[in-house]
């Protein structure tokens, strides 16, 4: 059995259930992200994790044990807040040692433990100082250092990065992931960034209203997305029609080319299903293996460095692709025409059927 | 505001400023006259060799400091509470507090005296200490609007819901975090609510009076009775003294570092 488990989770407000049979194992030591739009519930899941919402129906065990209706503080968890929720009254060593002082953990032993949680953050030297002294990074850090300090048996972070900006985001992110991978804590962590959920995540969990909609590793979800939703949502995603011709042997039809998909598939003959692949599934030109062939007119070119950008226009609508920038070959010029390329190998059909 | 009319801002703040300081100034004026044709501050000497004076005086200030932990104890986590598990009654709460205002002190006197009067349930006028209780019941009453609206005040400048989460993720109970967390927290805004407790107690008169208690303020109404400068000079060392309390408050209230880019907590009482 999970470290963690959720099961059969439901949550409603009055008339208003925002959390459907939710069902999630998190492994010891796991880091698993929750992903979706707002609104999704990803906030609510964690929220019951921790105990400040009871479920409305389901049951939650950590470690064997049901913590359903256990309160929040005898739960033995750490919470990170978006809105970090360090007490002002504190200094930031007072802060830190404020659960281990709840626990009652004599006072060297707090003061050794205090210093370790500092210099694990690299804050060393700020103990003194109260919150409205550190800027937001350090206060999330220190935040982080609270939570940390009481030894929880599962972290719980909620959009921790949302309020700082892009560039500590990004450097947090690894310190959070490093942190966590050291102490060899289970962590959930909330956001709705995909980049962040997909960079740092050992499993992701894509919600959509109050759904499960797939769980997997970073790699699964972005090239084998199992609902339209998920592919949509994780990463940008080109669709085309397809014609089924014979749906045992897995075989579509995409402007007079058939094609062998990976698996059968649960559709009757002649009918329309949208398949889907990733701007970097496509190439400019024919080339060996690549047996889809698109006739299209580039209608825009995106520079951004490493990656090239392009949009072009096809029969079955405007595709987005990703090269990668070579000094030799300078990207294509608006309006022209060109052939596009792809494996049948990256197209996936998506399951809940064609597109509105 | 608007730049080029500083003329009759200013002019409103002196005729305010002068409203207040005129009557004082005058009081103060006529509090030196006790000797006939020479400023002096006999009238003060008398007043504070009274020993009655100082009786009076401290009886009211403990029973204003009670008043103020009473109404402190009462206010801080019932509003606490209120913020955080019953938003929608907010409103109703806030009306209650503000009854006070709105029923006068006689009433309350006279329901006290009914409710525990000699063949009551719970006699509490028949004793001493008994009327205190009382007494400071009362002046917790009479304290409430301003209590509840200064602390209610304090609670909405910080985020509880998330502090009271934070604290109890980490192990505290309730308790712990009302004491630990929430207290702390708004204490500059209990202490705004307290120097407002303490300015209407120290010379509340209705309730002392009816309750027969030896109190400030009716002394002072009776020394007004019986004398022509020492209630002048009565007058103007209670306004004295309640100000350097109020500074010495103010200067407790902010020494805590952790808030001090904090925004001035808004001491304003009316509803
Ligand atoms: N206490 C509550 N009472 C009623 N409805 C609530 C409550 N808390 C959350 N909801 C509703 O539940 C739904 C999910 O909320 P939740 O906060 O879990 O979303 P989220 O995925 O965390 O979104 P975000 O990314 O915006 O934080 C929302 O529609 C919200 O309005
Ligand atoms: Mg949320």
């Amino acid at each position: 059995m999970s470290f963690l488990a959720l099961s059969s989770i439901r949550k409603s407000f009055a008339a208003n259930t925002v959390v459907k049979d939710f069902t999630l194992g998190v492994e010891r030591g796991e880091f698993v992200s929750l992903l979706g739009p707002s609104g999704c519930g990803k906030t609510t899941v964690l929220r019951m994790i921790a105990g400040f919402e009871t479920p409305s129906a389901g049951s939650l065990r950590i470690d064997g044990e049901d913590v359903t209706a256990l309160p929040p503080n005898r739960r033995r968890i750490g919470m990170v807040f978006q809105s970090y929720a360090l007490f002002p009254n504190l200094t930031v060593a007072q802060n830190v040692a404020f659960g281990l002082r709840v626990a009652g953990v004599p006072g060297p032993e707090r003061e050794t433990r205090v210093a370790e949680m500092l210099r694990l953050i690299g804050l060393p030297d700020l103990g003194a100082r109260y919150p409205y002294q550190l800027s937001g990074g350090q206060q999330q850090r220190v935040a982080l250092a609270r939570a940390l300090a009481v030894r929880p048996r599962v972290l719980l972070l909620d959009e921790p990065l949302s309020a700082l900006d892009a560039k500590i985001r990004v450097s947090l992110r690894s310190e959070i992931r490093e942190i966590q991978r050291d102490l060899g804590i289970t962590t959930i962590f909330v956001t709705h960034d995909q980049e962040e959920a997909l960079s740092m995540s050992d499993r992701v969990v894509v919600m959509n209203g109050g759904v499960a909609e797939q769980v997997g590793t970073p790699f699964e979800i972005y090239n084998r997305p199992r609902t339209r939703f998920v592919a949509g949502f994780v990463g940008t995603l080109n669709q085309l029609e397809a014609v089924v011709r014979d749906p045992g042997r897995g075989l579509v039809e995409i402007g007079g080319t058939t094609l062998t998909m990976s698996g059968p598939l649960a559709v009757a003959p002649g009918r329309r299903v949208r398949v889907a692949f990733r701007p970097e599934a496509i190439r400019i030109g024919a080339a060996p293996g690549r047996e889809v062939m698109l006739r299209a007119r580039i209608t825009a070119v995106d520079f951004m460095g490493a990656v090239i950008r392009i949009r072009a226009e096809t029969e079955g609508g405007t595709l987005s692709l990703d090269t990668f920038n070579r000094p030799d070959t300078p990207p294509p010029g608006i309006g022209t025409r060109t052939d596009l390329s792809l494996s049948s190998r990256d197209l996936i059909v998506l399951e809940d059927g064609p597109a509105a | 505001m608007r730049r080029g009319t500083p003329i009759l801002s200013t002019v409103i703040v002196l005729l305010g400023a002068a409203y207040f300081l005129v009557p004082l100034y005058a009081a103060f004026q006529f509090s030196l006259q006790m000797k006939r044709g020479e400023l002096s501050l006999e009238a003060y000497r008398s007043v504070l060799s009274s020993s009655v004076f100082l009786s009076t005086l401290t009886f009211s200030a403990v029973a204003s400091f009670a008043a103020i932990a009473m109404g402190a104890l009462l206010v801080v986590p019932t509003v606490y509470w209120v913020r955080l598990k019953l938003p929608r009654l907010r409103p109703v709460v806030e009306f209650l507090s503000l009854l006070p205002l709105i029923i006068p002190p006689v009433v309350l006197v006279f329901g006290h005296i009914r409710l525990f009067g000699s063949n009551s349930v719970l006699p509490l006028t028949m004793t001493a200490s008994g009327t205190n209780v009382l007494l400071v019941m009362g002046y917790v009453v009479l304290s409430l609007p301003y209590m509840f609206r200064a602390v209610d005040n304090g609670m909405a400048a910080i985020d509880i819901r998330t502090l009271t989460e934070a604290a109890e993720s980490l192990g505290a109970s309730r308790i712990r975090t009302i004491a630990g967390v929430i207290f702390p927290n708004v204490r500059s805004a209990i202490v705004s609510g307290a120097f407002l407790t303490f300015s209407i107690c120290l010379g509340e008169f209705v309730l002392a009076s009816l309750l027969n208690r030896p109190a400030f303020g009716p002394y002072m109404v009776q020394l007004g009775q019986d004398y022509a400068y020492e209630p002048a000079a009565l007058a103007i060392l209670s306004f004295a003294l309640t100000w350097t309390l109020m500074a010495l408050m103010q200067l407790f209230a902010t020494r805590s570092p952790g808030r001090r880019r904090r925004a001035p907590l808004k001491t304003s009482t009316t509803p």
